[in-house]
């Protein structure tokens, strides 16, 4: 018999629903993989009875004739950043040490609701800041992949959504929920060789998701390919009236709707992603990507998105800015840690639970954050930051008119080794350069793997696409995905 | 609009004028808080009324509550303010423990409503002699605070969210106010307003409104001064001795070589004076920024015609209609201040009871009886309709001036209508002329003396026949048919 932990969303749906074999045993593969991948230090916290429970509903329900549902039977991993109800939920930060949410956030609920167990809690850089890992109260994922070099270095599975990445290249679930603030779901995607989209700012409703930059946080779904993926999408997004941004708009059909014909689509490519530095594979893989959207019919024009130099610099003042006050509420008085000196007044605990709660890069994100909002920098930071912001917003209306999707290299570079960066804040934030314009203009954009780097290590390309188009990029991610045949896959060493 | 007597303070150096400037917060009246479905009632157990929201839980997220929005957009409107059909929230943020988000969510830079106006007047007898527009700078919502209880333990201090998030309007006026009149005054009618439009219950002693007074002096013709701010007064007595001790304070450290320092200050009732409680040097930096939870509020025009369709007629209409059936401007201005009186008056006249006599009657009998059985018009022991069968009795004649006091008092002490008490107890007046010309008779031949006086030339004694023939007839005598028989049988 087949490892059932080798299937996708798609494959294992189908299989329970033809009884070609149980969820319950789905479920078992998938529960034995994680207990026996700690060394990854993908999950913070196991759920094998939440994903077992589910999975029997689904061979019940099949027992009993009924409508399966879209995921029944498919058990996935959970980011931490989503608050489970009876589930201890921390965003890999000691400030939430214990902290057990009485409620189920929406993104998590849905896809209960269709049918999805959980096999638990994914590690993930604290607060979701980060993009290797390494911010994680609780020691930082390990990628599974290693360099073809006989070395054994331990590399960055990305971030924010590391734990995910990590869990789903090593076949420890076939799917998991991510969040992407500036990258935090494509950019650990394409480090490991698995694909993931960041939907339009507003599909995924944001209530019960723990928040690190509310004008840009956005959930979305990681998994093996871009079909897994759209069916993820589907069951995670829709209006919720708790979350004022909420778009209320139909969930489309992603999944069949999906088709890799570009015939009629044109594709830009924008010039300014041409970096400095660039290694030559990445340039390499790029030009790659334009010829395999070429062979599936499109149309390649070449765009500008003059702003784009100052998207970063824009994103690490706007996001820190929300981080600063989003952050605030974690005091020490009503959940979580709390540190009380002897004799210490409210301001001392305050300080006391914070800088013992936070880690490095959170209070250097608070700090800055604080510095950027102040009386006297706030128009010469925040006000010009927002400023940047629309200007990238309106370079991506203009390409529209020339394109329907953009294509462009997911990072300047594959994973890097643990430690490699940590101590150079600038060198990491960095990384998140290709990824940042679009989640600063709230588009849809995925990565899906590429190709293999000298070192054997993965590579990702990534779609962007116009507001409410996830059809459109997820359809060019299914062009790539076909042409790339990417099979390419860790060797367990854990 | 005439100038009114100009407020000033008599210093060592010479007169000061006051300036004076009132941020009020008002607690929007809803059902629900700004941001959360949670319940906002008076009184409640503490934290038994806090949503997640409200506790500022981990991913929680605050969605506008429609019905606080159509309330301080009604408020605008009855102020005649500008309503800004695209406003935008932004955060306030400091660490307090009553503050569990860590922010306040509020409006900074771009505000519900913007410039309007409230006419108040400084002598009622006078309203539109006496008058003075004080101008509106603007209106913006936002969630209140928590509240510490610091009484509970000796060492511990306790903190009650059920107040965390219910909306307020922050109603901030110029500093148009010169007096501690005025200032009183702009608060009674602006709370007069706002309880026409029901968007505020005015209550001060359960802290629904309060008030930050900005005062300043200076010099006639002088800029502006530097202010302080008073913080959270409670009630329009304490507002005006805010401005009155404030002021008086300012010019004597200023006459003695000093200057005022911009800062935050609190009134102690108990001693009647404002102390210190921060300064500008250690303010907060709040930090505002838009909220990135909240998209900006845009109001569709569907959206802005229900809130006008849906003013009833504000107090200063409502008193020019009354003064337009006759009703003096005194009268008018007494049945208009609090809405419940001049909801109970409005129904009155619906009646079809005349405005004079009925707003006569109002403003003497009825308005003395609620103070004296501690009642008001909400809780009134008499109701309109009974008010209008009383006054009918006394327009057709059946009952004197007199008789109907008696009758109102019968009516407070029984609840029975003016009719009933007419019937049992035969209070009815009479026009019997012959009964009167027999009772009149009979005076004078008992005051033979007086009969003479008056003949040759004491006018005065008429009143006294008067007096006498009403007493013997136990006042049920009709004046007006007493007084011409009289004047026919004196000659």
């Amino acid at each position: 018999m087949t490892d059932l932990t080798n299937l996708g969303v798609a494959a294992i749906r189908d299989g329970v629903r033809n009884g070609s074999f149980t969820a319950r045993e789905v479920a078992e593969g998938f529960i034995a993989n994680v207990s026996a991948a700690k060394a990854l230090n993908a999950f913070l916290v196991e759920t094998p009875d939440h994903a077992l429970a589910a999975a029997d509903a689904a061979d019940a329900a099949r027992a009993k004739g009924e409508t399966l549902k879209p995921l029944a039977g498919v058990p996935i991993g959970m980011k931490d950043l989503f608050c489970t109800k009876g589930v201890t939920t921390t965003a890999a930060s000691h400030i939430l040490a214990g902290f057990t949410p009485p409620y189920e956030s929406t993104v998590s609920a849905n896809l209960w609701d269709a049918g999805a167990g959980m096999l638990g809690k994914l590690n993930m850089d604290q607060f979701a800041m980060g993009s290797s890992n390494e911010t994680s109260a609780f020691g930082n994922v390990i990628s599974p992949w290693r360099r073809n070099d006989g070395g054994n270095a331990a590399l960055a599975p990305g971030g924010s959504s590391g734990g995910s990445s990590a869990a789903i290249a090593a076949r420890l679930c076939p799917a998991a929920t991510g969040t992407d603030t500036g990258g935090s779901i494509r950019q650990p995607a394409a480090f490991t060789g698995i694909s993931g989209i960041k939907p339009t700012y507003g599909r995924c409703s944001r209530w019960g998701t723990i928040a690190f930059a509310s004008s840009l946080d956005q959930a979305g779904p990681m998994a093996r390919d871009v079909r897994d993926c759209a069916i993820m999408l589907g069951a995670m997004s829709g209006f919720d009236a708790k979350d004022a941004t909420s778009l209320d708009l139909p969930v489309p059909a992603w999944e069949a709707g999906l088709s890799s014909d570009l015939k009629g689509k044109r594709v830009g490519i924008p010039k300014e992603y041409r970096v400095d530095n660039m290694p030559p594979e990445i340039e390499a893989l790029w030009q790659q990507g334009i010829d395999w959207l070429k062979d599936a019919g499109a149309e390649i024009v070449e765009v500008s998105l003059p702003h784009t130099k100052y998207a970063l610099p824009a994103y690490y003042i706007i996001a820190p800015a929300e981080a600063s006050s989003n952050l605030a509420r974690y005091d020490g008085v009503r959940y979580g840690l709390r540190d009380l000196p002897e004799g210490a007044n409210l301001q001392d605990m305050y300080a006391a639970t914070r800088a013992d709660g936070f880690g490095d890069e959170v209070k250097r994100r608070i700090m800055i954050g604080t510095y950027v909002l102040s009386a006297g920098y706030y128009d010469a930071y925040f006000t010009q930051a927002s400023k940047i912001r629309t200007l990238i917003a309106r370079d991506f209306e203009q390409a529209w008119a020339k394109c329907d999707v953009l294509l462009t290299p997911t990072a300047p570079s594959a994973a890097f080794a643990l430690g490699e960066k940590s101590a150079d804040p600038i060198a990491m934030y960095l990384n998140d350069v290709f990824t940042v314009p679009s989640s600063l203009a709230g588009l849809p954009a995925m990565s899906v793997p590429g190709g293999l780097d000298h070192a054997g290590l993965p590579l990702g390309l990534q779609i962007i696409g116009k507001p409410l188009d996830e059809q459109g990029v997820l359809n060019a991610g299914l062009a790539l995905e076909e042409r790339a045949g990417f099979t390419a896959r860790a060797e367990r060493w854990w | 609009m005439s100038e009114h007597q100009t407020y000033t303070i008599h210093g060592e150096t010479g007169d000061w004028e006051v300036v004076v400037g009132l941020e009020v917060h008002a607690q929007v009246t809803s059902n629900a808080k700004l941001f959360s479905g949670a319940a906002t009632a008076f009184g409640a157990e503490p934290n038994s009324q806090v949503s997640l929201v409200d506790a500022a839980m981990p991913g929680m997220l605050p969605v506008p509550n429609r019905e606080c929005i159509r309330q301080a957009v009604r408020t605008g409107m009855a102020i005649d303010a500008q309503i800004n059909k695209w406003s935008r929230f932004d955060r306030k943020n400091y660490f307090y423990a009553d503050l569990p988000q860590g922010y306040q969510i509020s409006q900074l830079y771009h505000p519900l409503v913007g410039e309007g106006a409230i006419d108040i007047s400084l002598d009622d007898k006078n309203p539109d002699q006496s008058g003075k527009r004080i101008g509106v700078e603007r209106i913006h919502v936002e969630q209140d605070a928590g509240k510490l209880m610091h009484d509970q333990h000796p060492t511990r201090s306790y903190v009650d969210l059920n107040r965390s998030g219910v909306a307020l309007m922050e109603i901030v006026s110029k500093p148009d106010m010169t007096s501690p009149a005025e200032a009183g005054a702009y608060l009674r009618k602006l709370r007069s307003i706002l309880r026409y439009v029901g968007s505020c219950d005015g209550n001060m002693e359960e802290g629904s409104m309060r008030a930050d007074v900005n005062v300043s002096v200076r010099k006639a013709g002088d800029p502006l001064g530097t202010r302080t701010e008073t913080k959270n007064v409670n009630s329009v007595r304490f507002v005006m001795a805010v401005v009155e001790q404030e002021a008086r304070r300012q010019v004597e450290v200023l006459e003695d070589g000093g200057r005022i320092v911009q800062e935050t200050r609190l009134y102690d009732p108990d001693r009647n004076e404002t102390r210190s409680m921060r300064s500008k040097e250690d303010a907060h930096d709040y930090r505002y920024f838009p909220d990135p939870d909240l998209l900006p509020l845009e109001l569709d025009d569907a959206f802005l015609e229900e809130c006008r369709a849906s003013l009833p007629e504000l107090p200063d209409a409502k008193r020019r209609r009354y003064e337009a059936l006759g009703i003096t401007p005194y009268a008018a201005a007494v049945l208009t201040a609090e809405v419940e009186a001049a909801r109970w008056f409005d129904t009155l006249l619906e009646t079809g009871t005349k405005p004079v006599a009925a707003a006569n009657w109002t403003t003497s009998e009825l308005f003395g009886a609620l103070n004296r059985t501690g009642t008001d018009f909400t809780t009134s022991p008499v109701s309109p309709t009974q008010a209008a069968e009383l006054l009918g009795l006394v327009a057709d004649g059946t009952l004197s001036g007199s008789l109907a006091k008696q009758v109102f008092e019968i009516m407070l002490e029984t609840g029975q209508g003016a009719g009933a008490v007419v019937e049992e107890r035969g209070l009815k007046q009479t026009s019997d002329t012959g009964e009167i010309e027999r009772v009149i008779a009979e005076v004078m031949a008992a005051n033979e003396d007086k009969v003479a006086d008056y003949r040759s030339g004491k006018d005065k004694l008429f009143g006294f026949f008067v007096g006498q023939t009403m007493k013997a007839m136990g006042g049920k005598a009709n004046p007006g048919v007493v007084n011409e028989v009289l004047k026919k049988v004196l000659g």
